[in-house]
């Protein structure tokens, strides 16, 4: 007796049905373990290479010499750097990531309270740089050599080269010593602090959650003069940008084409040309927005903003590992995390890429 | 239509500013608020933290056994303790609590809390250890050694020869702070003895108690009713982490916080003349000089010593870009200190350098490396000294790195020259005494790291004299040592010691009784009152 082909192929195209996704899976999770073995490496070893002594971050220049020896024991700065490197591996593995030398928290700890004030400086930032951005990018484009042009080309050249610690200092000599337009640096007025319960981190959200629109405003009155000077920064990428894609698209044939056939000029510059530039435009979103995570450094030293950048900062200029090292992690997990995004976002916006799937 | 959006949207660099009303800004009444540079915080338990920040902040949580109060700096009053006796042979030291202190827990203060909270800093062996250690106390003796023979009375012996004065002034540290044992040892995890918990959280007898600290955000305190002084009269203090300067100046022409702590002079020059701020200067024991390694054969030319004392502009300084905020001290005792001599033989002098240049067999000088900390006013100073040492043919090649950096060059003693400053640990001289005049072991495996080891100035005389100034139960007699010493370390020793530098303090006018004391330990919160 022989089986039939019929039963024979049932379990193998059920094999093969379920074998394309379980690769796929396999693949980004190897990538990913990847990405983070290199951080964790590079990172691991950058900060070791530093010239600043860990040990006398904590202890302090006063320290008697045994304190000294004990707390070197004790941290194992001792030891070979492949040792340490592997000792550290082994407790991120058991997902610890250690406790901060200079705040004495642990580093996860940490990072819920300092992300979410990066997060929603830079949320609002990208808001504000794209916004304007593309179609101020679109307009350079559709204007190009002419006064409108020139200016937009200039002011993101301003943008983009002018320098943020001196851009937020104006910013809040203007806005809020002189103006009182805005509120001043920090994420809340004293006087709000500790009202609202932490959820999302973001005080925005969670007083709204709350329900509490005086903490609402106040915070959103603190972070709008930050996130705007973010926002020009970016804005002035995201427009150079866009207007070099579109120059590209205005020059194809199917612009004059489509012009030729009585279509709006309207409708052919921010329908078509615009439309077939958003796989481009994604990818410069994502990476400014990727930047704005890690970038808001100076812009965080002005605006005493307590978010990654000068958490990471700090950490590094005290040569405190366990928080460098999370904090990059945390770093990695987001542009890993855009990376998904945009490929997610792609087909949306390019029919061909649907098509390829 | 393309064109104007262009216009409306090119015009509004901060697009989103006029949208929201701001509120008028003040702190509350009861409120003061601090913007200070706070990122060195890691730790607020007294028997641990050794930071300058921590130092200033937890001084104003804790009362200690014995210390200097607001009222008077000077003078050395009870605290936890009431009086106090010492025997006869000053190696016994009886304390007589004060009745009714209460934790913040509503706990009475007993004199078991007192011994907890002395013999952990022995036990847990953090930076402080070294203040206590000296005196003979170490893990295996130190609980014999300091007792309660009743619950209002604590009673200590130490094994080595000290003076009583500074036996008491090693009690009046942020180290000798009465922590409540109970609720250490209810959050002891491991047998830290409630370290891992105080980082982070206050029991304390004193005038404030720790509400919250996020670091490099705020620390938030709240009044302490139950102080023995009374209640301080602002309900609660915030020091708010503000890393840029420029800003702080902002927020308080603003009105956002009462007081900045971190300005520069080129921020209080035009503070000045507004009439809602004012700026006060108080004495600081800093002690600001550069030290000179040894292991250096020119450096090691008593000769080039002296002819480079003569090669720095310390009046010309004083007198321009280090206007109000330092004076001239060469001695290694900063004034107020105990036993502190106003002692200033050098002065810019070219002429008599090359002369001693020339003896040394240096008439055209030579090259040399000066490490500095990359920020003012320490740059401008080497810039000064760099100007100055070439006059008589010294190259100063300036090297400028984060000062953590450069205390690591230092402490390895990697250096040629460095541009430094120090602080003593406590009010007696034999803190600043111990480190710039101490060094009997001059091997890199000593056991203990002072200054002058730091510069290979291998000196067991004068350091078996530091240690007689140290024993010395005479008052007067003592006094008469360290003026001998201070000298001594002037005239021979490695170091070109220059300032000692003031606290400017700009805070709004309404708010009165700011009292930072000359070491960090001796800040004062509970004095503000507003208007």
């Amino acid at each position: 007796m022989s089986t039939t082909a019929a039963e024979v192929s049932a379990p193998n195209e059920w094999v093969r049905r379920i074998a394309g996704p379980i690769r796929g899976v396999i693949n980004v999770l190897f990538s990913v373990a990847l990405t983070f073995l290199g951080l964790t490496c590079v990172t691991f070893f950058i900060g070791r290479i530093i010239p600043i002594d860990p040990v006398l971050a904590i202890v302090g220049d006063k320290a008697s010499r045994a304190t000294y020896d004990r707390v070197a024991n004790e941290i194992g700065v001792n030891l070979p750097l492949p040792v340490q490197y592997w000792r550290y591996l082994n407790k991120v593995l058991h997902a610890d990531f250690g406790v901060s030398l200079i705040t004495a928290h642990p580093v996860l700890e940490d990072m819920t309270r300092v992300f979410p004030a990066t997060m929603e400086l830079a949320l609002l930032a990208l808001f504000v740089g794209t916004v304007f951005g593309i179609p101020l990018g679109v307009v350079a484009a559709t204007h190009r050599g002419r006064w409108q042009d020139q200016i937009i080309r200039f002011g993101s050249l301003l943008g983009y080269s002018m320098p943020v610690f001196w851009l937020g200092l104006v910013g809040l000599l203007l806005f809020y010593a002189k103006l009182g337009w805005v509120e001043g640096p920090g994420r809340l007025d004293v006087t709000y602090d500790d009202i609202v319960p932490t959820v999302t981190g973001l005080i925005t959200v969670d007083s709204l959650i709350a329900g509490e629109t005086d903490v609402f405003w106040n915070a959103l009155s603190h972070l709008v003069l930050p996130a705007s000077i973010l926002g020009y920064l970016s804005l002035a990428y995201v427009a150079r940008m866009t207007r070099s894609f579109m120059l590209g698209q205005l020059r194809q044939e199917y612009v004059l084409a489509t012009l030729a056939k009585g279509l709006s000029p309207f409708r052919v510059v921010w329908v078509h040309a615009l439309g077939n530039v958003w796989v481009q435009l994604v990818t410069v979103i994502a990476l400014t927005f990727g930047s704005l995570l890690e970038g808001a450094v100076l812009t965080e030293t002005v605006f005493a903003w307590p978010g990654l950048g000068l958490y990471m900062k700090n950490s590094l200029f005290n040569a405190d590992l366990n928080a460098v090292l999370g904090g990059t992690m945390v770093i990695g997990v987001v542009y890993i995390f855009l990376n998904m995004l945009s490929d997610v976002i792609y087909p949306l916006v390019d029919p061909r890429a649907r098509s390829r799937r | 239509m393309l064109n104007r959006r262009a216009l409306m949207a090119s015009g509004m660099v901060l697009p989103l500013t006029s949208a929201i009303p701001a509120a008028w800004a003040a702190t509350p009444k009861d409120t003061v608020v601090f913007a200070s540079q706070i990122d060195d915080l890691i730790t607020f338990d007294p028997g641990e933290c050794y930071e300058i920040s921590a130092q200033i902040i937890v001084s104003d949580i804790y009362d200690r056994l014995v210390r200097y109060e607001a009222e008077d700096m000077t003078k050395l009053v009870g605290g936890v303790a009431l009086s106090w006796e010492v025997s006869p042979d000053a190696k016994t030291y009886t304390f007589k609590l004060r009745p009714n202190q209460k934790f913040e827990s509503g706990a009475t203060v007993t004199a078991d809390d007192m011994v907890f909270s002395l013999q952990r800093v022995v036990i847990l062996d953090k930076t402080p250890a070294f203040l206590f250690t000296q005196l003979g106390w170490n893990k295996d003796n130190v609980k014999s050694l300091i007792t309660a023979p009743d619950a209002s009375t604590l009673k200590f012996t130490i094994t080595e020869n000290f003076a009583p004065s500074l036996v008491l002034n090693l009690m009046a540290t942020v180290a000798a702070s009465v922590v409540e044992k109970k609720v250490a040892m209810a959050n002891e995890v491991n047998g830290d003895l409630g370290n891992t918990w105080l980082k982070t959280h206050s029991a304390t007898s004193g005038p404030y108690r720790l509400i919250s600290w996020k670091a490099s955000e705020l620390v938030s305190l709240e009044a302490n009713p139950g102080y023995h002084l009374g209640a301080p009269h602002m309900k609660r203090v915030i020091v708010r982490h503000v890393p840029e300067p420029g800003t702080q100046r902002l927020m308080l022409e603003k009105g956002d916080i009462d007081i900045a702590l971190s300005l520069l002079p080129d921020q209080l020059v035009p503070l000045a003349k507004d009439k809602d701020i004012k700026i006060e200067s108080f004495p600081y024991s800093g002690t600001w000089y550069m030290p000179m390694n040894l292991s250096d054969e020119r450096l090691k030319n008593p000769k080039v010593r002296l002819a480079m004392k003569y090669l720095v502009d310390y009046q010309g300084m004083v007198n321009t870009f280090l206007k109000g905020r330092f004076l001239v001290q060469q001695a290694f005792l900063p004034i107020g200190i105990f036993g502190a001599i106003p002692y200033n033989p050098y002065k810019l002098d070219v002429a008599k350098a090359k002369a001693l240049l020339a003896e040394a067999g240096y008439p055209n000088g030579f090259e040399l490396r000066l490490d500095v900390a990359s920020i003012s006013p320490q740059i401008d100073m080497a810039q000064s000294v760099q100007q100055t040492m070439g006059l008589a043919g010294i190259k100063v090649n300036i090297v400028s790195a984060d000062a953590k950096q450069v205390i690591g060059i230092y402490r390895g003693r990697k250096h040629q020259m460095v541009l430094i400053s120090w602080t003593p640990d406590y009010l007696d001289p034999h803190s600043n005494a111990d480190t710039f005049a101490h060094n009997d072991d001059d091997s890199d495996g000593a056991k203990s790291h002072p200054l002058a080891w730091r510069n290979h100035w291998f000196i067991p005389d004068i350091t078996a004299k530091m240690k007689a100034a140290a024993q010395e139960v005479d008052t007067a007699k003592r006094k008469a040592e360290y003026e001998v010493l201070q000298k001594q370390v002037t005239d021979d020793g490695p170091f070109i010691i220059m300032f000692q530098p003031a606290n400017q303090v700009a805070s709004r006018v309404n708010v009165h009784g700011y009292k930072p004391g000359i070491i960090e330990d001796l800040y004062f919160y509970r004095t503000i009152t507003k208007t």
